[in-house]
């Protein structure tokens, strides 16, 4: 098989996880296309690992060790991640990543002075 | 030295592989490897722009069982199975769970994209255009010899991993437990809040609690009237 077979499938799911983490509004869809991201890494990892062990005699095996951390390491991601946006959304109502804006600067002089009335508010 | 030496050799074998192997007329796996990646090309395109949530769980897992049979066909046997278990079986699921602990809605959601994904689409295609470029152009004569002995048998697989890489698997199951206690920590957090003024504070505590856990309490208890005066 030529090796550009699975790099570029490997590509291309990567690129499309890229569109998901860049467009989506939900935190678990955001999610998800990082496990796609993951996922196509594996693949480049694995194809160039089975070609490797052929054609350099390599028996380390360092591409497979590789991916199975990667598994690994994503699924205690998976773990967190859905953790954080559970007490996210048991805080604040939501899970949709465009409405968590309390890390954002202000945009414009009003947004500041409504924020600035808002915590005199909360202060008095 | 010796790396580049056999590199060197690799590549020459692989040229000379590869010019036996012309470049339009593919082998029966590699027809496989193409009917395969393109469903599984597609069923990831869907993930990413369905509008119902729970679908795009289910194409997910489209998408992931595509990938095992690339596996497969790449002769990586132990990480198709793994990939089976630990993607389709259990990542899908909590993917699941956190969809329905949320709310999300079963039917269409028109918000689900949000505002900025044409200049995600920009960047996406963007950046598979070169990717693929570069590697096409890299990796246009590159042969793997897929005959002979499963280069990711379970044997193979186990073999490398507990010989070479055992420091990074034990380190990685710390790992593993850290990220358990840390998800245990996230979770009960907000219980711990709502269960503490419930608690009848006033009475010694029983013996049988430690005074660990009953010092945390009454600290709790002592700091809760001031933080209800605060917010009114």
């Amino acid at each position: 098989m030529h090796l550009a077979y699975p790099a570029v499938l490997s590509a291309l799911l990567f690129c499309t996880g890229l569109y998901g983490v860049l467009a989506r509004r939900n935190a678990i869809l955001v999610l998800m296309s990082v496990e796609l991201m993951l996922n196509a890494v594996n693949l480049n990892l694995v194809a160039f690992d089975v070609w490797l062990s052929r054609a350099a005699r390599d028996t380390l095996h360092s591409g497979q060790a590789l991916t199975l951390f990667t598994i690994a390491i994503a699924a205690a991601e998976i773990g967190i991640g859905l953790a954080i946006v559970l007490a996210v959304y048991r805080g604040r109502g939501t899970a949709d990543i465009d409405k968590l804006r309390d890390s954002a600067e202000p945009h414009g002089p009003d947004e500041a002075t409504v924020t600035a009335d808002e915590k005199a508010e909360a202060t008095a | 030295m010796s790396l580049a030496a056999a590199t060197a050799a690799a590549a020459r074998a692989t040229t000379a592989a590869a010019e036996s192997h012309g470049f339009l007329s593919p082998t029966g796996v590699e027809i496989a490897f193409l009917l395969v990646g393109l469903v599984t090309f597609g069923a990831a395109i869907v993930t990413v722009t369905t509008k119902q949530l729970v679908h795009a769980a289910l194409w997910l897992v489209v998408t992931l069982g595509g990938l095992a049979v690339e596996y497969l066909l790449l002769t990586a046997e132990f990480i198709a199975w793994v990939q089976v278990l630990i993607y389709v079986g259990s990542v899908v699921v909590l993917l699941l769970f956190g969809l329905m602990l949320t709310k999300a809605p079963i039917g269409r959601s028109p918000d689900a994209d949000s505002g900025n994904r044409w200049a995600a689409l920009t960047v996406a295609v963007a950046a598979a255009a070169a990717l693929v470029w570069v590697v096409v152009d890299a990796f246009r004569t590159t042969w793997v010899d897929l005959d002979g002995a499963a280069a990711g048998s379970t044997e193979v697989t186990g073999a490398s991993l507990f010989q070479s890489w055992v420091l990074p698997f034990e380190a990685l199951s710390v790992l593993l437990l850290a990220a358990l206690v840390g998800a245990i920590v996230l979770s009960r957090k907000a219980v711990a809040d709502k269960a503490t003024p419930a608690l009848p504070t006033p009475g010694p505590p029983s013996g049988t609690l430690p005074p660990s856990r009953t010092a945390v309490d009454t600290t709790a208890s002592g700091e809760q009237p001031p933080a209800k005066e605060g917010t009114r």
